[in-house]
């Protein structure tokens, strides 16, 4: 029923990890309307559940919003924390980066795996991660 | 001495307690809220009763009704009655408009006996009214919040049951273990897929374990983490993982995220897998010579 909408379309608070698997199914569902190609929605899902895992393990909980974009249509996501931000953003996005014990190549990954990425700390404190993926 | 300005309504609660009981159970059967499938006409009449005599007590034990607290020691009694209550129609699937309903269904006995005595005095009536009703959709609201509570239990519960269910090791053959992921691998599950396996190579002396994503449907870096610390803590124990049920959609997009696998082996297919396995354990399969089919 989203395929004729534009803009937000579903919003998916960020609290718990488990979210982060509601945040999936979420896009996923989205592309599915949207009729993505099979290897876009898995990419895309992918992407989001990076920035995601971000939002939820280093920003303490936030949100993120779906939209669709149109002309031509495409998917994106808006992923907002709410905790300090990160001070030195190339250095976070370069792979094996990592402040936890964990791989470190989420956001470097996920950059990877979609159109249009774009970070920057929020002027209110707090992180937003966009992502755009054609279908 | 009680301070309540409900005493029309504690007279009624304590002296006509029998007859408001049957009328409660009348208007819960008139509302459509009284469930003879899944309670006797006695269990209702107890739980109501106890019902009854918890907000007798403590209307009359609460020294101001003004700041209303379910919370507070006066009303143990009522909770404790109410949680029961709640908590047996949330386990018979009860929903949450009939919960409130059953008690709301009060209201209009104790009225009409407010109506009768208070005839003469106008005022006290509509005081005790309003008063009763305030308490009453306070009860209402603490059912409804307990009626949630209580739910979110049983989903919790299921989620619990869930996850064991959906960990399973199975023994393929000699020394050949496989574990099928399906859904989500967040870290709670990994730990749990980490914990099974590491006890079936154990227990049954596997030297290959399968571990199949064929139903895990996204692969982030996370999952591909646990994947390969299970895979690192399976070869530590002397035996082989076998990672299979990659896809190809899966592995583009591990390659995208820079993902390395390293030295453990992956398969497409579980079938690629099993018959890996079964060289490494010293098995073949052959086609038997008398079989129908050629």
């Amino acid at each position: 029923m989203n395929a004729l909408r534009s803009g937000v379309v579903k919003t998916v608070s960020l609290d718990r990890e488990r979210d982060i698997a509601s945040a999936r199914y979420a896009v996923s569902k989205v592309c599915d309307e949207l009729g993505a190609r099979a290897l876009r929605k898995v990419r895309f899902v992918t992407a989001v559940s990076e920035v995601a895992r971000n939002c939820v393990d280093h920003g303490g909980g936030g949100w993120l919003d779906i939209e669709i974009l149109r002309k031509p249509t495409r998917i994106g996501v808006r992923c907002i924390d709410e905790g300090a931000g990160i001070p030195n953003i190339e250095e976070a996005m370069r792979d094996g980066f990592t402040t936890a014990g964990s791989m470190g190549k989420g956001l470097g990954g996920a950059r990877r795996l979609v159109d249009i990425f774009e970070i920057s700390n929020r002027p209110s404190g707090g992180l937003e991660v966009r992502l755009v993926s054609a279908l | 001495m009680t301070r309540t300005s409900l005493e029309t309504v504690l007279a009624i609660l304590r002296e006509e307690f029998d007859e408001l009981l049957s009328a409660w159970l009348e208007t819960q059967k008139a509302e459509g809220v009284r469930r003879p499938d899944l309670f006797s006409d006695r269990e209702s009449r107890r739980q109501l009763g106890e019902l009854l005599r918890g907000l007798g007590d403590g209307i009359d034990a609460a020294d101001d009704q003004r700041t209303l607290n379910l919370e507070a020691e006066p009303w143990a009694g009522l909770r404790a009655a109410l949680e029961e209550v709640t908590h047996e129609r949330v386990e018979r699937g009860v929903s949450p408009s009939e919960m409130a309903t059953f008690v709301l269904a009060l209201k209009q006995p104790v009225f009409a006996r407010l109506r009768q005595k208070l005839e003469a005095a106008p005022d006290k009536l509509i005081e005790e009214i309003t008063e009763f009703s305030r308490l009453l959709d306070a009860v209402a609201m603490h059912t409804n919040e307990h009626f949630i509570a209580e739910r979110d239990q049983i989903i919790e519960r299921q989620r619990t049951e869930m996850m064991e269910l959906s960990t399973p090791v199975v023994q393929l053959w000699d020394r050949v273990l496989t574990i099928p992921l399906i859904g989500t691998l967040d870290s709670v599950r990994a730990q749990e897929v980490m914990e099974n396996l590491l006890n079936s190579i154990v227990e049954e002396s596997a030297e290959v374990v399968i571990v199949d994503i064929t139903g895990v449907r996204v692969v982030d870096t996370q999952v591909a983490q646990h994947l390969l610390r299970t895979a690192a803590a399976v070869r530590l124990m002397g035996a082989e993982a076998i990672i299979s049920g990659i896809s190809p959609k899966i592995a583009q997009t591990m390659v995208e995220l820079g993902v390395d696998v390293g030295e453990v082996t992956t398969r497409p297919t579980i079938r690629a897998a099993l018959s890996d396995a079964f060289r490494k354990v010293g098995f073949s399969i052959e086609r038997r010579g008398d079989a129908d089919r050629g």
